[in-house]
């Protein structure tokens, strides 16, 4: 075990923060300078988290690369870090984004502090997916809102003050009552043990009182505290609205972090926590939370057909999509979630790359309205062919990522209910909708605006930002067995012992 | 090998696709056409050379297969592909009449800015084509079939910048959604019921009588998937529209190959039809009732495409019949001789239209056929061979499955032989309006088909013409036959076959040398015709009213209840609540800032206040 294996993803966490300060820090230069400063520190990043590839066993369910270092003994609170198959992937998107959103950026006001915030965001991003301790994986996952809410605020648009208050006093109002429930966690587990601890892997093994007679227990009230704040993250139906006014108002970059990541922390979050940890509440709340899935996968549909603006569109697209990946947890079958987790990849990369070609006609004709577009194919060929293959990823083309995680998905939903998987799969006629109605009005037809006619096609920068998105869409869908097989040991564990989960530390054996 | 017939089309497609991206327009077309017709050429011949090896092996070891790699493990999901002799005739005609297209195309589409581009596409539509034949596995398959979809899609808004062809081609795809709809839940079906997509592995598990329900269930499902992608009753709406793209490739994607994969698909997996016969009636009664139906509406469509675009729709009724019935070879026969004489009839047409600069309209034509001698003469191939005159190839296999059909139930005979006969009206309409009667084109010098347009045309002329003579009987008997386990049995005597034969090529006869008298001597017997039966009349031009009715049905109550969820579910409720509950919030503060004013002295009367409120409280239990 060398040194660069057992502190790995200590490493992968502070990096970006020191980036950050480096960046903050770096003499007066020019913003192109300060952005190829960012971008190389990124890159680093994304290439040190590949060695989690190289280290990583996947034929093991257990924690690996773990550390584990004493940070308040009073509450026997440590820095405990570690992934497994569930977050291995998670935390690979995360580095993976990041790169591409700071190379997409055409901020021109407060580089350097746009620079800082995304790489501070990395850093709380990593930190909410490899925490194993309930303290720190709350301080990562509140210490991810400042950078955001300065995001949206400063670089966003004409009513960035009122969806970053929204977007920061909701989740907010989530995160509180999380901290409840673990506070709460927290005097269990020493009324238990007669010790104070607030490692999850202690608290998996805490016994949680339930009642099957009783609506609000003590285990279904700790379940709640958790999934509301998880759902108000993915989003979920109801709790989405603000979602869209976050997209719409957030610079380019903001939104590809925002749905490429943000929202899986809401998804992961109830894989790792709410799930596992209340398993009996899970079972009793688990057809309202299915329901609430299916109908927010048809709900945003219907909503995206309704849109003319485009960031809007791809945001309630958003939620359909997450209403999928929420529906696949919940299946808990084998399909089910690695289905989900894969989709939690696939649309981190294609709804990424949506926004990012939203981004790229906003800065050539500063407006989203879908009405002011048409014709655009004539005027940028590359970047036709860019939105096209992006927007076959977002309808699950078969050979297209997209494709393997919805398919799975759906079979684990039809192998528990087939009801409910013929609504969720209504997805596949009412997404192809919206999303090639949306690609006729933008690129289809003549070019009516004069305006668009002088429109420049894809830059170098945008074709480097573009192509490893697609890229990726086409190898995770024309051969994910190297996505697929490393969280498998996972998921199966998870699928068959989520009632009585218990995950150890993996040792590994030279 | 079986990998390098794939291969090809998709490099084609990568290398055109690439080339065109980085040259431009600067990239030569005789480049792109050279890249673009050799894949294919080089498919064919070795689909060919699998095709020589295959007859001189004894038919039981007729396959071959090959598989690259995993794809989903978790579901034993390979990408494997399979060779056998049904896949083995599928990939001749793709390859074979896909060559010719593409070759007649590097003429029809000589001026066009997009060459490269169409080119691309076509090459990955004969890949995707391939693959959908080729898979070995209900998914792969699935590849195949919704990457023709795609490619459907993209060459049918070939050109994008008229709004009414991008229409169209979403629309097709998204009818073939709502298909491939049923498709999806069929796939998740076969995996609860038998745990695996492999269709050697479902071909020989062995079936109990308590998952028969679930088997119909499948099958129902798979045959709406198949509606929507060969134009059945309720799905046909998409392929009448898909006119819009450029005429090779109505030939080549929504005439003889795509269109066809329904059939395709329904017997390759005949050994579940064959057990389950709701299913199978259902496939052969929508079948005949599409041939029908489709057939009449084409009656009065005056645009040429159209037109064929519904004898398409109604030919593939008659295949569905064929299959439905339990007469597998005779309906993949008929897919064969029709992807020669219907790619025929649309690339005739297409040189037509071609040589009236892009004129499409059968009444703006006329008197043609010595302007046009050579498109005049294949075009009359093409039109005896749909209609089922003998020796041309579509009577032959029209004729297999109509008399296979009468075992099956006279009633099936009855139906089939009045669509032949509403085949041959509308054909020989369009056919005399074209080439005959008056002359009402502006077109000074229309011009005969360039050289490669011309060969392409010969050449399916002649598999028109011979086609059905040389595959038909014993051939087909021998080589596709044996695999299929259980096919419908003749019953009854030859003799009753000679006289339906005979009956069908007496009345069809009479019914074209009638029809091509009213349309080229006495049009004014049409008129008063027309006038009489006026309601009938606008009600089939109208096409049943049948888009009118969906449009009101579906579409608009689809975007209705996304405006109401929007305005007044999403904006007014819930995030209104949402809101609100933040205002109040605000509110409330305000309200009681009152006791925060800074006013030292108010301060200091609510601390009293408090204090007197506690003690009172405390002093109720001193």
């Amino acid at each position: 075990m060398t040194f660069l294996e057992n502190h790995l993803l200590s490493i992968l966490i502070f990096l970006p923060l020191l980036g950050s300060l480096v960046v903050f820090l770096f003499p007066k230069t020019s913003n192109v300078k300060l952005q190829m400063v960012a971008f190389g520190i990124s890159l680093i990043e994304f290439g040190l988290s590949l060695l989690l590839l190289r280290y990583f066993n996947s034929s093991s369910h257990l924690i690996q690369l773990v550390q584990k270092v004493s940070w308040i003994p009073e509450l026997g609170t440590s820095f405990f870090v570690g992934i497994d198959g569930i977050s291995l992937w998670l935390v690979l998107l995360t580095t993976f984004l990041t790169p591409i959103v700071i190379l997409s950026s055409t901020i021109e006001r407060n580089v350097k502090s746009y620079m800082a915030c995304l790489l501070i965001l990395e850093t709380a991003m990593l930190g909410t997916f490899v925490s194993f301790d309930l303290i720190l994986f709350y301080v990562f996952w509140e210490m991810m809102l400042i950078p955001m809410y300065f995001l949206i605020g400063i670089w966003g648009g004409a009513r960035r003050i009122y969806a970053t208050l929204k977007f920061f006093i909701y989740t907010m109002a989530g995160g509180v009552l999380m901290l409840l429930a673990i506070i709460f966690l927290v005097y269990l587990h020493y009324d238990q043990f007669g010790v104070f601890s607030t490692s999850l892997l202690n608290m998996y093994s805490l016994q949680i009182p339930f009642e099957t007679s009783k609506i609000f227990n003590i285990q279904s009230l700790l379940f709640l505290a958790f999934a509301v704040a998880f759902l108000i993250k993915v989003p979920m139906f109801p709790f989405h609205t603000w979602l869209p006014d976050a997209h719409v108002e957030a610079p380019t970059g903001g939104s590809v972090i925002l749905a490429g990541v943000l929202l899986k922390m809401g998804a992961y979050g109830f894989l790792r926590f709410a799930m596992p940890l209340f398993p009996e509440a899970l079972q009793f709340f688990m057809p309202y939370l299915i329901a609430l899935s299916i109908i927010g996968i048809i709900y945003g549909a219907f909503l995206a057909l309704a849109q003319t603006d485009l960031k809007k569109l791809v945001a309630y697209s958003s939620i359909s999509h997450m209403g999928l990946i929420m529906l696949g947890l919940l299946i808990l079958n084998t399909n089910g979630v690695s289905g989900s987790i894969f989709q939690m990849l696939c649309h981190g990369i294609s709804t990424g790359a949506l926004f990012l070609i939203v981004g790229i006609i906003y800065d050539r004709r500063h407006t989203r309205e879908i009405a002011s577009f048409g014709g655009l194919t004539k005027v940028m060929p590359y970047f036709s062919v860019a939105f096209l293959m992006v927007t076959l990823s977002s309808i699950a083309l078969p050979s297209t990522n997209g494709f393997i995680g919805e398919f799975l998905i759906l079979l684990g939903t039809f192998e528990k209910n087939p009801l409910w998987a013929i609504l969720a799969a209504s997805t596949v006629i009412l997404g192809a909708y919206y999303m090639l109605w949306m690609f006729q009005r933008v690129m289809f037809g003549p070019v009516t605006h004069p305006e668009n006619k002088v429109l420049s096609d894809l830059s170098l920068r945008e074709i480097c930002v573009m192509l490893p998105m697609i890229v990726m869409i086409f190898w995770m869908g024309i051969y994910p067995k190297p996505f697929l097989s490393r969280m498998e040991k996972s998921i199966d564990y998870l699928v068959s012992n989520y009632k009585h989960y218990d995950l150890g530390i993996y040792e590994k054996h030279q | 090998m079986l990998g390098f017939i794939l291969l090809f089309p998709l490099i084609g497609f990568l290398v055109i696709g690439i080339l065109g991206g980085l040259f431009g327009k600067r990239l030569p077309n005789s480049v792109v056409a050279t890249l673009g017709c050799g894949s294919i050429l080089l498919s064919l011949v070795f689909s060919f050379y699998a095709f020589i090896q295959f007859l001189q092996d004894p038919t039981a070891s007729r396959e071959l297969s090959l598989t690259l790699f995993d794809w989903i493990p978790q579901l034993g999901v390979a990408i494997s592909l399979k060779l056998d002799p049904l896949s083995q005739l599928m990939i001749l005609v793709v390859t074979g009449v896909g060559f010719f297209i593409h070759l007649y195309s590097v003429n029809y589409m000589g001026e066009d800015p997009g060459f490269a581009r169409y080119f691309s596409f076509l090459n990955l539509f004969t890949f995707a084509m391939l693959l959908l034949v080729l898979a070995n596995n209900l998914l792969l398959l699935f590849i195949g079939w919704e990457g023709v979809g795609l490619c459907s899609y993209l060459l049918i808004g070939f050109w994008f910048e008229d709004n009414e062809k991008a229409q169209a081609g979403k629309k097709a795809f998204l009818v073939n959604r709502v298909g491939d709809f049923g498709f999806l839940m069929a796939m998740f079906l076969i995996f609860v019921t038998f745990g695996t997509f492999n269709i050697d592995s479902l071909k020989i598990y062995e079936i109990h009588e308590a998952q028969l329900p679930s088997l119909t269930l499948i099958t129902l499902l798979l045959f709406i998937g198949a509606c929507g992608k060969s134009a059945q009753i309720p799905l046909y709406v998409w392929l009448p529209d898909a006119m819009a793209g450029p005429t090779p490739v109505s030939a080549l994607i929504h005439a003889a190959t795509m269109v066809t994969a329904g059939v395709y698909m329904v017997a390759r997996l005949h050994f579940w039809y064959a057990l389950t016969p709701f299913s199978s009636s259902v496939v052969a009664i929508v079948g005949i009732s599409t041939a029908l139906f489709s057939a009449s509406m084409a009656f009065f469509q005056n645009d040429i495409k159209k037109v064929l675009a519904y004898s398409t729709i109604s030919q593939l009724g008659y295949m569905f019949l064929g299959v439905g019935i339990g007469a597998y070879t005779s309906g993949i026969f008929h897919l064969i001789t029709h992807a020669f004489f219907k790619a025929l009839l649309f690339l005739s047409a297409g040189s037509v239209i071609h040589a009236l600069h892009g004129e499409q309209d059968i009444q703006k034509m006329g008197k043609l056929s010595s302007k046009l001698p050579l498109t005049h003469i294949v075009f009359l191939f093409g039109l005896l061979a749909i209609i089922g005159i003998p020796p041309f190839s579509g009577f032959f296999s029209k004729d297999e499955i109509l008399w296979m059909a009468f075992n099956k139930h006279p009633l099936f005979w009855v139906c089939g032989w009045l669509g032949a006969l509403m085949t041959t009206f509308y054909m020989v309409r369009v056919f005399t309006l074209t080439f005959y009667g008056p002359s009402h084109h502006h077109a000074e010098h229309p011009h005969e088909a360039p050289p490669l347009m011309a060969l392409s045309l010969i050449v399916l002329a002649i598999l028109s013409l011979g086609g059905g003579m040389v595959i038909g009987g014993h051939f087909l008997e021998q080589f596709l036959t044996p695999l299929f386990t259980k096919h419908l049995e003749v019953t009854l005597s030859s003799h009753t076959e000679h006289t339906l034969m005979i009956v069908m090529i007496l009345s069809t006869l009479v019914t074209a040398i009638l029809t091509f008298f009213i349309f080229h001597k006495k049009q004014e017997w049409a008129v008063h015709v027309r006038l009489k039966f006026l309601k009938l009349h606008t009600l089939l031009s109208h096409k049943y009213y049948v888009d009118e009715l969906y449009q009101f049905l579906i579409i608009s109550p689809i975007q209705k209840g996304a405006h109401f969820f929007w305005s007044i579910i999403d904006t007014l409720f819930i995030d209104g609540t949402v809101n609100n509950i933040a205002y109040l919030n605000g509110y409330f503060g305000s309200k009681l800032s009152f006791m925060q004013n800074g006013n030292l002295q108010r301060y200091a009367f609510i601390f009293i206040l408090g204090v007197l409120a506690i003690l009172l409280y405390l002093g109720k239990y001193v």
